[in-house]
């Protein structure tokens, strides 16, 4: 008995190993090297407080990045979740065609951000060789590539992303719908209830747990978002799409100020352990299993 | 009475299937963009990119194939990949045994451990370990990095495998337990092949998530010889913006594979997004 307790411990072990050396032991260097001022390759770097907070406070750009990230996550918790429900709702009746609609929903979700930016940059909004060139070029129209302009930059890459993404939303939902027990829906159509009377009476009620669990998941994967804006613009023009991800990678890798990275990293990861704390809390269910 | 009821729900069952409709079209034709001109050269793209391909460009596929070094990145990619997926599946099922059935102590604690590693940002720990591999002269390692990933991947995987074990009867191992099973017989005999169709749905979700990784990959693979195929499909992107037809054909060969392995696994991959995020 004894024996099989032990066992358990060394079971669990090389998940936690792992997890340990690459994502805790690294992420507490972080929360040192916040602090100093260590350029990636002097062995003492030097603690220097609270300085690179202070510098990325009084940095424009870290309020501009900020924004964008909560733009973003606006129109995230908007757009796809507002396509998903609708697209999910309308499958819920379409019992043959519903699995060939999901999979063709889930191609772009499937795919790797560097193909899906590289196809809307290089087919679509290319103003040469794509169909904004062929517009323009062709038609006469007076339109530029939507990345090219700092008004528009930060929605164009926003497009792209929740192309890439409201699929996963429809099939998650639509699952969560399938599960919505069926004396419910037959009382309430008893009970004459229409459509939308349906839908917020029986339908959403029984999917609120998850609906709640995905819009955490996409406030916190908002305030962490990179790929698409990395791949679209960079974070140009002009820092019209800079989002805090970006704007620390630039300080590790092109700046060469890690201490300041890790800074701007650390106050990521704050605001992920705020929503995180909710997503806990949302799925305490969990825990008691 | 009754025809304008059924007139009503006929006119909107096609409004629904309008809707449907169009977002599969939204999903489809950026897609179908790419295939068409992937067969066009540049001249013909930049005439009009919605167009039949008057000449067909076969050649373009050749020399994408050969710009983008794709040989040697899709060997890349599944090296790194395979060493992601064999690492997460054994991790993660043995812990997803272990806190199924609350067998530790700190099972409440480690659970809370790997969500909150499930939703940090990975800039958390990229810096530092970034400068600490390339100490170790690991940059440009597809294994090393593929390990990384097996480290990020692992929560979610974790989380799905202890669903699958949550599924097994207690009944069961208690029975084998009577029967005088070790653990060690008890998960390989036993818990293994009952939970295989939750090893293949972690293995498909999990080796597309390493496949299509792009922010750990791009900053920790450099160097030609480490590229992986996303790596060396976006290496052309600088060099042959004037030759679209074969960024098309090189789109065409990154997509087209996918989109067919998605197809085959496409019940375990639903599966593992499901059970991933919906709460009953």
């Amino acid at each position: 008995m004894q024996m099989r307790k032990a066992t358990n411990y060394l079971l669990i072990a090389p998940s936690l190993l792992l997890s340990l050396l690459i994502v805790l032991i690294p992420g507490l260097l972080t929360l040192l090297v916040a602090f100093t001022d260590w350029d990636g390759v002097a062995v003492s770097p030097s603690f220097i407080g609270m300085q690179n907070f202070q510098e990325i406070f009084e940095d424009r750009i870290f309020w501009k990045s900020l924004f964008n990230n909560a733009q973003w996550t606006i129109m995230f918790i908007t757009v796809p979740v507002v396509i998903g429900l609708l697209t999910a709702i309308l499958l819920l009746r379409r019992k043959r065609s519903r699995s060939a609609y999901q999979l063709i929903f889930l191609f772009p979700y499937v795919l790797a951000p560097a193909t899906n930016a590289m196809l809307w940059l290089n087919i679509i909004f290319n103003p040469v060789s794509g169909v904004v060139g062929y517009l323009k070029n062709s038609l006469g129209m007076s339109i530029t590539s939507p990345l090219s302009s700092v008004h528009t930059a930060l929605y164009a890459v926003a497009s792209v992303d929740i192309w890439h993404y409201w699929g996963f939303l429809t099939v998650v939902y639509l699952a969560a719908l399938r599960q919505t027990p069926g004396d419910q829906i037959e009382a309430a159509q008893l009970e004459g209830c229409n459509s939308w009377q349906l839908f917020k009476f029986v339908y959403f009620p029984s999917i609120k747990p998850t609906f709640s669990i995905m819009l955490v998941m996409i406030i916190i994967f908002s305030f962490l978002t990179f790929d698409y804006v990395y791949l679209l613009t960079g974070g140009g023009p002009a820092h019209s799409t800079e989002m805090l991800s970006t704007y620390a990678y630039t300080f590790a890798f092109s700046a060469f100020q890690v201490g300041k990275a890790a800074s701007v990293a650390l106050f990521m990861s704050i605001m992920g352990l705020l929503a995180s704390c909710l997503y806990i809390w949302l799925s305490k269910n969990d825990l008691k299993g | 009475m009754n025809n304008s009821m059924s007139g009503k729900k006929k006119s909107g069952s096609i409004l629904s299937h309008a809707v449907l409709i169009l977002f599969a079209l939204s999903a489809l034709l950026p897609l179908s963009l790419v295939l068409l001109n992937s067969f066009k050269d540049q001249k013909s793209i930049v005439r009009n990119p919605l167009s039949w391909p008057e000449t067909w460009h076969f050649s373009n596929y050749a020399e994408a194939w050969e710009a983008a070094n794709f040989g040697r990145g899709f060997i890349n990619s599944i090296l790194l990949t395979g060493t992601t997926i064999l690492i997460v599946l054994f991790a993660a099922s043995l812990a997803g045994y272990v806190l199924a059935g609350n067998r530790i102590k700190g099972t409440k604690f480690v659970t809370v451990y790997f969500m909150v590693a499930m939703t940090v940002p990975i800039q958390l720990f990229l810096f530092p370990l970034y400068f600490v591999m390339a100490k170790l002269g690991l940059l440009g390692n597809v294994f090393a990095v593929g390990v990384i990933l097996g480290a990020v991947n692992l929560p979610l995987a974790i989380f799905l495998m202890k669903s699958f074990f949550m599924n097994i009867p207690r009944e069961l191992e208690e029975s084998a337990r009577i029967d005088g099973a070790t653990t060690r017989q008890l998960i390989t005999g036993i818990m293994i092949p009952l939970v295989r169709p939750g090893l293949l749905t972690v293995s498909i979700i999990v080796g597309i998530a390493a496949w299509n990784e792009f922010l750990v990959t791009s900053t920790f693979l450099q160097g030609q010889n480490s590229f992986t195929a996303t790596l060396g499909f976006l290496s052309l992107n600088n060099t042959y913006n004037t030759n679209q037809g074969l960024m098309m054909a090189a789109s065409v060969i990154m997509i087209a594979p996918l989109i067919i392995f998605f197809l085959i696994v496409q019940k375990y991959f639903i599966d593992g997004l499901v059970s991933g995020a919906v709460k009953g």
